[in-house]
């Protein structure tokens, strides 16, 4: 971890092995035995767009369901065993992705690995966990069907994707839920539990070749090919639009966005430099210091760029009073408009790029923090080397490319905006 | 404001060296965990450090005993707003020059308020560690704050405030639960503080605050990460240590909380709220004011009866009655006075709030007369303390944790040796700890959807809290 977590440079790299086990499953691990604990994390390609017409929500159903009875045991005996070994497990899912995660005591780790064999070949699947699930998801949907921040995001993504499974809710809604069932789930297991999409990653008290041979149990006997839908690129939609949904609250939840840059661009790199300098999580990002700091306009104000597998968008939010809404609008479109026509300062640019390479060691101090990077990192086709190799593209990126990815990334201003709320003058 | 002009940045070295440490840094004596250093300075900062040398990574906290629960009577807010203006900057370092310096090595900082205490925090690679030690240090006695800093500032806290809670029922009704549990003790009041009062604060409340609280007696600094504990003991003698004493701790001066003895149900309808929910918050002893034993034992109690899917009110009312879709409970232990136990509970659709109160007072009634299973007892014990373990891989879990203990008036020994002494947790303790949840010590809240007819239009009368006894 030591190596993995370092700030100036020793090879990060060097501190991962990669494993292969004798059943063929390929897994990272860095091997560390300063605390007795294990951490697991794997992740099959697939996720919410496989999610079948007119029922989105299994695949987080699915995933909800992996660790409500295995094998042998119902779901009660099931989290019971987990409990009696303070074994932690749990599954889920985002648009691209299954995910699971595993974290043991050392001195559990057989136990871990045989419930999590369970988990992931045999779930039961039974009808009584299955509708209380249900009826779990269901009341988590209900609790954000009038919360704002919940409206606006839900608001936002079906404009930005409308017609295509990006654009639908990850977690299924009210309406549909009802309508799934185990045969669902069986086939979305059968088309997405598989070995040539799988990445895994350990870290903590455990060798090479106890992994190995645990990994063959539990994902040995998974089919060798995924059969997932073909899901087609999605252009963003809606730049320019603006749609309100009328919410009794004193404050107006505001998302935007607008296309953005697919992880195998060259310009990525650049562009997450210049989002950064907009609206990072720092201090002294635009967005904090033009609509918190200097206006009091809001508590948080952030933006982010995402990519998704068939997808990338820029998007951001806010909260304001509903009678600054627009002002806040207009101070967030003017330092859109300000990057894209003028680039960041130089001096932007430098601390941008200082604060990324710097920040990356802080995504290393945890063994869950790491095997969640580790997997990520796999799944979206890097190889270990890029442990090392991330700072030196950051480093590399200069006035040139940053202002070629701001043109890029902000292009016209145009934004979708979605606000729930009462907005005044919106 | 005592004048700290020998704390600049860069020249604290040079400054005299006002810090004896008492006793010498020695690990406290404990059986397993990370090896945790405890000293103090002269002028009453208490020091721990807790080594993780697994990255070269620091977390630095300064942790003050003063929460919303000291605000002064009429100001509430005023210890989460001070909070906010301790970024506004020094003379030496003015608003946005550390912050910039923290971003530019890739740290992370932060800070927040909590009923007991104000804490501030960077994450930072090990060699940035004397810079945020300078920075802190300049900001305990240093803070210049102006009128163009601290309005706008007071508009994020509203607009904090209409982002949590203004615009959500079921924290509006959190709020009120907590207004009738303490009836005379601050914790009723929220930690951001009510909205008529937060708009009245001003530099003035601010600054009389500061001055009041932000001592080096009334300090503690945590530091957790790849570091050699007599080592950062003494850079910390070195910068902190010049910080002159005040002479004594401020004192916290709180009423306490009188023996409740009416069981008290508040409602929140509101038109948004479209799935209805349960909780009951029973008044307990904390960490602090319970007798030996009786704190863990309140822990174990919580875990055995909402810590997930095979808790008691878990396993009986999501899985077997089938009349709630979730349930759970937790202990607020470490606290300085007398504190919160809740249950909670999200009913199945069709099942009413009061069935479901029925069915949760049943299962507690039965813990508290006949006990509990020896296996579900056996399986608590083990999960908190393999808790202990999980902590250690994350630094700022360790310095959060051992920061809050002793904020709280908690000892290092304390906390070192909490797994031992959930172990030594009997089952007869756990059923005598039941008898803190006697409806009678309770508050039960009801967030439930508006009838149409009685909805009114604006926001804020949208929102109709009713005390019922």
């Amino acid at each position: 971890m030591t190596a993995l977590a370092s700030t100036q440079s020793p090879s990060r790299a060097a501190a991962v092995q990669k494993i292969v086990s004798p059943g063929g499953i390929e897994a990272w691990l860095v091997e560390d035995y300063a605390v007795p604990i294990v951490a697991l994390e794997f992740a099959f390609k697939g996720g919410a767009s496989q999610d079948p017409i007119g029922k989105p929500g299994v695949a987080t159903l699915l995933a909800g369901m992996l660790d409500e009875g295995a094998g042998p045991y119902d779901a009660e005996a099931f989290h019971r065993a987990l409990d009696e070994d303070a074994i932690e497990l749990s599954f889920s899912a985002d648009r691209d992705l299954v995910s699971g995660r595993m974290q043991t005591l050392a001195r559990n780790i057989a136990r871990a690995f045989e419930l999590l064999q369970l988990a992931v070949g045999k779930a039961r699947l039974d009808s009584e966990p299955f509708e209380r699930v249900i009826g779990q998801i269901s009341a988590s949907l209900k609790r954000e069907v009038n919360d704002p921040d919940h409206v606006a995001a839900r608001t936002f993504r079906s404009v930005a994707y409308a017609n295509h499974p990006y654009g639908l809710p990850v977690r299924g809604d009210l309406a549909t839920l009802p309508t799934l069932t185990r045969a669902n789930l069986t086939d979305m297991r059968a088309r997405v539990f598989a070995r040539d999409t799988l990445k895994i990653a350990a870290v903590g008290a455990i060798d090479a070749a106890t992994l190995a041979a645990r990994l063959d149990d539990v994902f040995g006997a998974l089919p060798a090919k995924s059969d997932l839908d073909p899901i087609a690129p999605i252009a963003f939609s809606g730049e320019g639009a603006r749609h309100v949904v009328r919410i009794d609250v004193p404050q107006s939840a505001i998302r935007f966005g607008r296309q953005g840059i697919a992880r195998a661009d060259p310009d990525i790199i650049p562009a997450i430099v210049v989002n950064h300098v907009l609206g990072g999580g720092v201090f002294s990002a635009r967005l904090f210091r033009e609509v918190r700091e200097k206006r009091g306009l809001a508590y948080s104000v952030w933006s982010h760029l995402t990519t998704f597998d068939h997808a990338a968008m820029l998007s951001g939010g806010t909260s304001t009073k509903n009678e600054r809404a627009a002002e806040s609008m207009a101070v967030i479109e003017g330092e859109i408009a300000s990057l894209s026509e003028s680039g960041p300062t130089e001096e932007e640019l430098d601390k941008a790029k200082k604060y990324l390479i710097g920040s990356y060691a802080l995504r290393f101090d945890t063994s869950t923090k790491i095997v969640a990077q580790l997997v990520h990192l796999q799944t979206e086709g890097y190889g270990v080397d890029y442990l090392d190799e991330r700072n030196r593209l950051i480093a590399a990126v200069t006035m040139d490319d940053a202002k070629r990815a701001a043109r890029r990334i902000f292009g016209d201003g145009k934004l979708l905006v979605a606000v729930a709320g009462r907005p005044e003058g919106m | 404001m005592k004048a700290m002009d020998r704390m600049l940045p860069g020249q604290a070295a040079s400054g005299p060296r006002a810090c004896a440490l008492t006793p010498s840094a020695q690990p406290s004596a404990k059986p397993a965990g990370p090896p945790v250093a405890q000293a103090k300075l002269a002028n009453g900062l208490e020091i721990v450090v807790i080594a993780d040398h697994r990255a070269p990574v620091v977390t630095h906290m300064v942790w003050y005993r003063n929460g919303s629960a000291d605000d002064p009577l009429g100001k509430s807010g005023i210890a989460h707003f001070l909070e906010h203006l301790m970024f506004k900057g020094t003379k030496a370092n003015p608003q946005g020059k550390f912050s910039e310096l923290i971003a530019d090595v890739g740290g992370q900082e932060n800070a927040f308020t909590s009923n007991d205490y104000t804490a501030y925090f960077q994450r930072v690679a090990k060699d940035h560690l004397r810079v945020c030690m300078e920075y802190e240090a300049d900001r305990m006695t240093n803070l210049v704050l102006s009128d163009e800093v601290v309005a706008p500032e007071r508009d994020v806290v509203l607009e904090e405030r209409r982002m949590r809670t203004d615009s959500d029922p079921s924290d509006q009704l959190n709020e009120a639960v907590q207004a009738a549990l303490f009836t005379q003790h601050p914790y009723g009041r929220p930690i951001i503080g009510w909205n008529h009062e937060i708009e009245g604060l001003d530099r003035n409340d601010a600054l009389a605050y500061y001055h009041r609280f932000y001592t080096p007696e009334n300090a503690i600094l945590v530091i957790a990460g790849d570091v050699d504990a007599a080592a950062v003991i003494e850079l910390a003698g070195e910068i902190y240590g010049a910080i002159p004493a005040r002479g004594e701790a401020p004192k916290r001066s709180r009423p306490r909380e009188p023996e409740p003895r009416a069981h008290r149900l508040v409602t929140l309808a509101d038109e948004k709220v479209e799935q209805p929910s349960h909780q009951s918050v029973f008044l307990a002893p904390s960490y602090r004011t319970a007798e030996p034993g009786e704190a863990e034992a309140l822990e174990v109690l919580a875990h055995l009866l909402g810590g997930g899917p095979t808790s008691l009110l878990f396993k009986t009312l999501v899985m077997n009655d089938k009349i709630a879709v979730g349930a759970g409970a937790h202990y607020q232990g470490a606290s300085v006075d007398d504190t919160r136990f809740y249950v909670f509970a999200v009913p199945a659709p069709g099942v009413s709030l009061e069935r479901l109160d029925a069915a949760i007072g049943e299962i507690i009634a039965g813990v508290a007369a006949h006990g509990v299973d020896e296996a579900d007892f056996k399986r608590a014990k083990t999960r908190l303390v393999a808790d202990a373990i999980y902590a250690q891989d994350n630094q700022a879990t360790l310095a959060r944790w051992y920061g809050a203990s002793l904020a709280v008036g908690l000892s290092i020994e304390d906390v070192a040796h909490w797994p031992e002494r959930i172990e030594a947790v009997t089952a007869d303790d756990v059923k005598r700890a039941a008898r803190w949840l006697d409806k009678r010590r309770s508050v039960t809240g009801f967030l439930l959807p508006a009838e149409p007819s009685a909805r009114t239009p604006p926001a804020q009368d949208a929102a109709d809290a009713i005390i019922a006894c």
